[in-house]
């Protein structure tokens, strides 16, 4: 146990800004934090689905949860179903094998919804293209809210794309202060 | 040149490995493995393709298998048939490599026991052959769909059965799994694969080879350096180039950071599944700090398209080389404190020793390989078998445990991790001078290649033919091979008679390719 609280005092907090505005990390974790209770009333859950990518978005999602990114204070959690989720995550050129299943975990998801898609090959279907086997890109399955570019996008790049998704579907009283 | 007990005259490939190819008869298709088993020669890939000279309709079935000497690759026209004789009674992991063969270019092999579709799930008709050249039958899907697969079922009283996925619960590839359990205890697994096909194979014809690199980095994103060497080492293969030592020395680098980078992420991981999420804050930062050097030095957080045609993309310089000595130092250091943190941790052990386990005799049966062969008493590593510049000059020390369960896969990464971090200091202090690329001149004849290198997981392989007209070189065929493939079905044994709940923790602990595997 000592080894423990050691290694952890050693460490220390790595946790970094967050991207897009200021270096004041506390005002603007507050306000991320408030701009996701204005619009969906309470923390942001995302369902990820790999709809047939190489695995290299996996990757890159997976490290959005390392203590660097910290997206957990920030009120962001991955879900284990889609039916617990605000946002579904995909990835991938859909595979024609995961077509069904891409459009079962859509319905499966309530409204309101947001669907981000992650990497070139979920915006434009990538290197991989259309084929017998790809339907291309994710929007060519189901309707898509936001695309993240990127061989894989680095994780700030896709944390970048989240809150921009978020920010985006805010209703018109733009400038209603937090909490209210 | 010969072989001992086999009368078929190979030729040797120019390849840094050795790579020996040979045409041969039904006779003799069957007689390499049977000489091969007794040797403990491995099967490493099937793959069929379609006679390039020959009319349409022309195919051949290929293998590759590990012998002492090196690769052997093995080719057998059909002249017109579409059976082969079955690799399985010899090679039970041959299986699933023939059923996806029978999917996508429509040979099979004979009285095979198991003729399930594997890739195809009823996306194309069973009619359409993708492969084939001139394709036959209708590409568009049939009405079949997935769910109509037959599993094998498992009588008895009070057995029911679990399906999982292809969309699984965490931030994973996806696939299919059916339990059949009693009470929570694990009686068969059966996996469904298959749903992330994209037809990389196919779709490597319509790539320039000086292209190609790029799509073969991205088979399986976790090994893209592997498979990006592998792709090079095939292509320069074919081209009779030799690239620079300063070119193969930087590969080996990046091969060796690849290696890390999944290991850390992996020993987390494990930590995790464990119910002990310290590992998992603790080793995920280490990895990302591991991550951003590889993305300042080489451009790229995990060096895809670092490894191109005829060496590498990028040069480092003398600061790059101190930077990356100071982390191998740092990441040891925190390393070994969490090494014996792991080790000290009762709660941790109790959940991985003898956990999933696969003794070496069932490891050595079913063709386990790669870092869970050697956790199973599977001892090869080809950057100690049979090794290129520069492992030549390294002496690469294997790690080899006999215990087979999640510990001893855990125990392996421990000890590559340090072993790489040994190798990454050795490759920066004895890193030639000279250029990094070496220009590659494309064959103006038909011409085949092979690369064959050992990724993180295990050995990977690429299998490439070229082909030549008035407008140049082109690729007539590809193959892509991830140890996934011999990994994946002794997973299913590995959890027999364990617990539901512990089948994240021994998943995690083969962490395989479902994109590799499924291509």
């Amino acid at each position: 146990m000592w080894t423990i609280v050691k290694q952890i005092a050693r460490a220390g907090i790595c946790t970094q800004a967050v991207p897009e505005f200021s270096d004041a990390l506390r005002l603007e974790a507050q306000r991320i934090q408030r701009d996701i209770l204005d619009i969906l009333g309470r923390a942001l859950t995302i369902r990820q689905v790999d709809a047939g990518s190489c695995n290299g978005c996996e990757l890159e999602i997976h490290a959005l949860n390392n203590p660097y990114y910290n997206i957990e204070g920030l009120g962001i959690r991955f879900v284990a179903s889609p039916r617990h989720a605000d946002m579904l995550l995909v990835t991938g050129p859909v595979s024609r094998n995961m077509e069904v299943a891409l459009k079962r975990t859509f319905e499966a998801t309530p409204d309101p919804k947001l669907v981000v898609a992650v990497g070139e090959c979920g915006c434009n279907g990538g290197i991989f293209g259309e084929s017998y086997a790809s339907c291309g890109r994710v929007s060519n399955v189901i309707p898509v809210d936001l695309a993240v570019p990127g061989c894989p996008p680095a994780p700030v790049e896709i944390l970048r794309g989240i809150l921009t998704a978020v920010r985006r579907c805010r209703p018109k009283s733009e400038d209603k202060p937090g909490g209210s | 040149m010969r072989l001992s007990g086999l009368t078929i005259d190979f030729e040797q490939l120019a390849a840094p490995l050795p790579v020996l190819y040979g045409a041969v008869n039904a006779e003799d298709w069957l007689a390499v493995p049977m000489t091969l088993v007794k040797s403990g020669g491995r099967l490493v890939s099937i793959w069929g393709t379609e006679c390039g000279d020959g009319e349409p309709g022309q195919y051949a079935i290929c293998a590759a298998y590990a012998a002492r000497e090196g690769l052997l690759w093995i080719e057998l026209p059909l002249a017109g048939r579409t059976t082969y004789p079955d690799l399985t009674p010899l090679f039970p992991c041959a299986n699933r490599m023939q059923r996806a063969v029978a999917d996508l270019l429509g040979i099979a092999a004979q009285d095979a026991s198991d003729q399930r579709s594997w890739l195809n799930h009823g996306a194309w008709s069973p009619a359409h052959f993708p492969l084939r050249q001139k394709s036959s039958g209708d590409a568009i899907a049939s009405d079949r769909q997935p769910g109509d697969y037959p599993f094998v079922r498992v009588e008895g009283d009070g057995v029911h059965e679990i399906p999982v996925g292809p969309v699984h619960a965490g931030i994973i590839e996806p696939g299919h799994f059916r339990f059949s359990i009693v009470g929570e205890k694990v009686l068969r697994l059966e996996q469904r694969l298959g749903y992330t096909h994209k037809g990389i194979d196919k779709r490597f014809e319509q790539f320039a080879p000086m292209e190609a690199h790029r799509l073969a980095g991205r088979v399986s994103g976790d090994s893209t350096v592997a498979f990006a060497w592998a792709y090079c080492m095939a292509l320069e293969s074919a081209a009779g180039c030799k690239i620079s030592a300063r070119g193969a020395w930087l590969r080996a680098l990046m091969l060796e950071r690849e290696r890390v980078a999944n290991h850390l992420g992996d020993l987390g991981a494990l930590g995790n599944d464990a119910s002990f999420s310290f590992g998992l804050a603790q080793f995920s930062r280490l990895r990302e700090d591991w991550l951003r050097t590889s993305a300042a030095i080489f451009g790229h957080r995990l060096m895809m398209d670092c490894v191109v045609p005829g060496g590498v993309a990028t040069d480092i310089d003398r600061a790059a080389i101190d930077l990356i000595d100071q982390q191998c130092d740092a990441v040891e250091r925190e390393v070994q404190i969490l090494r014996n943190i792991y080790d000290e941790h009762a709660g941790l052990q109790d959940r991985f020793i003898t956990t999933g386990r696969v003794q070496p005799a069932l490891a050595a049966q079913l063709g386990l390989t790669g870092l869970a062969g050697r956790a199973s008493g599977q001892a090869a590593d080809l950057r100690s078998d049979h090794p290129c510049p520069p492992y030549d000059e390294l002496e690469v020390k294997m790690a080899t445990h006999r215990n087979g369960d999640v510990a001893a896969r855990v125990t392996v990464r421990f000890e590559e991790t340090l072993e790489s971090l040994r190798l990454i200091r050795a490759l920066c202090k004895g890193l030639p001078g000279g250029a990094v690329v070496t220009e590659l001149e494309l064959p103006a004849t038909g011409s085949r290649g092979a690369g064959w290198v050992e990724g993180w997981r295990g050995e990977v392989l690429v299998i490439l033919e070229l082909e030549a007209d008035a407008n140049g070189s082109h690729i007539r065929r590809c193959h892509c091979h991830d140890p996934s493939w011999q990994n994946w079905p002794v997973l299913e044994h590995a959890v027999i008679g364990n617990i539901v709940p512990d089948f994240p923790l021994i998943n995690k602990s083969f962490n395989l390719s479902y994109s590799g595997h499924d291509l």
